[in-house]
């Protein structure tokens, strides 16, 4: 068994009075699938966006990778630098073209120098199968091959671990087949991932393990093959009775 | 047979209603034409209302009959499409074009019929219309103000030269273009500034001026041989030093030896004015406000508290008060606060007044294009591993500022038009000229023609910033 690269310790977080997440232990080895599940409303979002400190958690300790988050801003940077995400509403720059999307935080973050960093892209474009589009601008893009880009985009940092927020909800089913096949290869590829999804078929096929939350809790947390077969708790069935 | 419907205009007799309904209207327009033009009245022989409203009537009733949908005939098409849809519609078209025509007999001949612009004195002045003499012979006053006359080539080759610097950006290959953003943020005001600082104000300081041309020339030169790592030192210390070691080790002898070369007679801002210092002053207000704004704009979103509510405070305090205390405050106050041997042009001091006074705006502009962008960017920037400022240089402002630049365009059109009001302090540009040359004695009562000339500039220098802006806009579009 080797060290987490993601380790989680009951870890607390409130919007105002209300909390989001209660108590959350989840240590996360390298090259491990996650798919986190759940109803809307039950914190895996925000769980993910902790992970990079887009939110701040208010109690307890998340180390990434052997950082502990915390106010410090260098370590903040060092991880995000460390862990790519993916969001729903992919949330590319509309005012760069793909390429420059992709070659921005390399150039200017990793400091990589403007051929290197483009020569990546490009490699990066072609593993999403949109190295054509490379000189275009977001808006000319469809909401498939946006959310490819953004894969991309995440890649060219070349992440330890990669982050997926919901990344086919906002897709049409025709173009959700698309990113999930690039998360597919991606995840073939070794990738250590955390995936919140509604994509139980992505999580039968590639998850190494799929965490169900409700509530703000981790209600329950097992190998995929288990999990699908027998869940335990009554929450788990009742939701994956009304999902599959 | 199709049947004659008056009331009903239909594609069945298309021509006939499309003939009657025209010469319907060009008879409206005719005798609206005969009245204004030749003042004959065609229908005199009717009651005084009826002959009044006669070509209203009769216009409304041409462009009835034409109002006949999917005719075929284009041009027609497009008149019904665009100003004859309904009734009200063909009444307002009618009334806005007969308002046209009524105006541009007077006008016409107070502009150019009836104006005089030969001779050299009032008495030339023999129209009743506008008496363009004044402004020909003023014209030198309305540009340089107070310059003296033999000076005023030092105004115009400063001008032409900045011209033509601030044009290179068109002719800049792509090898370059990089460094425009920096050349026109940072080096073309400090260029123009020294031009303005020591051309146009002139006197010994000329010296300085070609010091400075010298040394930023030079480094310019040898930093072409320079190893990229050093560049930005190179950049920011050896000029200065180049200057420094020029005045006091290489030309400081000769210069005071060189006696005849005295350089310029030196000017003092107070005789500046007119045209050109209308200029100076948008010119470096608009350079200075922006960036001021901009932080400042930051600064309110800040979440340091301290600079934060010090960004609020000063925002508040600059968008409350109103600008034409801020200059009095700048000419009159500010001095006293200031030490004893300290002195600062009151040019300089009003420059600084305005620039502090719109940045408040420009903040607020900008804060609002801040404002506008999804949190998605931030989240998307940051999740990068960009920090704070890489994050607002590279994602957060290029978009932001490209949603503002009409309100932008619009803070800086109110600028440019705000300057007149530095004449409370004493400093007279355009208007301020203006002013004067109507309270000349030899020349009273020509003040229209003066505020119509000054109307007429603004209107230019404001017509071309905004065309500027609107291309901004379009070369900056990338969403579609």
């Amino acid at each position: 068994m080797s060290e987490p690269i993601i380790k989680i310790e009951n870890m607390n977080k409130w919007f105002g009075d209300f909390q989001v997440l209660k108590d959350i232990n989840l240590s996360v080895e390298k090259n491990k699938k996650i798919v986190v599940c759940g109803p809307s409303g039950s914190g895996k979002s925000t769980l993910i966006r902790c992970i990079n400190r887009l939110e701040e958690h208010q109690k307890g300790t998340i180390i990434v990778d052997g950082v502990e988050l915390s106010e410090n801003t260098k370590n903040i940077e060092q991880v995000r630098a460390e862990v790519g995400m993916v969001f729903q509403q992919f949330n590319l720059f509309p005012h760069l073209s793909i390429l420059d999307n992709c070659t921005l935080a390399p150039i200017w973050v990793k400091k990589l120098p403007k051929k290197d960093a483009e020569e990546l892209a490009l490699k990066q474009l072609k593993q999403v199968q949109i190295e054509d589009q490379a000189n275009k601008f977001p808006g000319q893009l469809s909401g498939g091959q946006q959310q490819r880009c953004a894969i991309a985009r995440a890649l060219c940092m070349e992440p330890k671990i990669m982050l997926f927020d919901e990344p086919t909800s906002a897709l049409d089913p025709e173009m959700i087949k698309e990113v999930l096949d690039a998360m597919v290869n991606l995840a073939t590829a070794g990738m250590t991932m955390i995936v919140v999804t509604h994509e139980m078929g992505f999580a039968k096929e590639v998850a190494d393990e799929v965490i169900f939350m409700d509530e703000g809790m981790i209600v329950e947390k097992a190998e995929t093959k288990e999990f699908f077969a027998n869940p335990k708790s009554d929450r788990t069935k009742l939701f994956l009775s009304q999902i599959l | 047979m199709n049947k004659l419907y008056l009331s009903k205009p239909n594609i069945n007799n298309l021509y006939i209603y499309i003939y009657t309904g025209f010469f319907l209207i060009f008879i409206s327009i005719l005798d609206v034409v005969f009245n204004s033009f030749f003042e004959i009245n065609l229908t005199t022989f009717l009651p005084t209302t009826l002959s009044f409203t006669l070509p209203l009537i009769i216009g409304f009733l041409g462009l009835y009959l034409v109002r006949i949908e999917f005719t075929g005939i284009k041009y027609l098409d497009q008149l019904n499409k665009n100003i004859n849809t309904n009734n009200f519609n063909a009444l307002l078209t009618l009334i806005i074009i007969f308002a046209i025509i009524k105006t541009i007999p007077p006008s016409l001949s107070w502009f150019i019929l009836d104006a005089n612009i030969s001779g050299d004195s009032k008495e030339a002045c023999t129209g009743t219309g506008a008496c363009w003499t004044y402004i020909k012979i003023w014209i030198r006053r309305f540009i340089y103000g107070m310059y003296p006359n033999a000076e005023q080539w030092r105004i115009n080759l400063s001008f032409i030269a900045l011209l033509a610097l601030g044009s290179v950006g068109y002719f800049a290959t792509d090898k370059f273009k990089k460094y425009l953003t920096l050349y026109y943020v940072v080096i073309y005001p400090f260029i123009a500034f020294l031009f303005i600082f020591f051309f146009i104000s002139g006197g010994p300081i000329f010296f300085e001026f070609s010091y400075g041309m010298i040394a930023f020339g030079l480094s310019i030169i040898i930093g072409f041989f320079v190893p990229k790592k050093i560049k930005l030192w190179y950049f920011l210390l050896v000029p200065i030093l180049l200057y420094i070691s020029l005045k006091y080790f290489f030309f400081y002898e000769e210069t005071i030896d060189l006696g005849k070369l005295s350089g310029l007679n030196w000017v003092e801002t107070g005789a500046w004015g007119g045209l050109s210092l209308t200029f100076i002053v948008s010119f470096f207000c608009l350079i200075f406000c922006f960036p001021v704004g901009m932080f400042l704009a930051l600064g309110r979103r800040s979440e340091l508290l301290l600079i934060r509510y010090i960004s609020i405070g000063f925002i508040e305090f600059w968008r409350g008060v109103p600008l034409i205390t801020v200059l009095f405050m700048s000419s009159v106050m500010f001095p006293m606060f200031l030490p004893e041997d300290f002195f600062m042009d009151k040019l300089v001091r009003v420059i600084i007044a305005i620039s502090l006074f719109e940045a408040a705006y420009v903040a607020e502009v900008i804060r609002g294009g801040l404002q506008a962008l999804p949190r998605g960017q931030y989240d998307a920037a940051k999740s990068l591993g960009m920090g704070y400022w890489k994050m607002h240089i590279f994602v957060i402002l290029p978009q932001a500022l490209k949603l503002v630049i009409p309100g932008i365009a619009n803070t800086f059109l109110a600028l440019v038009k705000d300057t007149p009001l530095i004449l409370v302090v004493g400093l007279l540009e355009i208007v301020g000229m203006l002013n004067m040359a109507k309270t000349n004695p030899e020349w009273l009562g020509f003040s229209m023609e003066g505020y119509v000339f000054a109307a007429i500039i603004f209107w230019i220098i404001c017509y071309a910033m905004s065309k500027y802006s609107y291309n901004l806009e379009l070369k900056y579009k990338t969403d579609r």
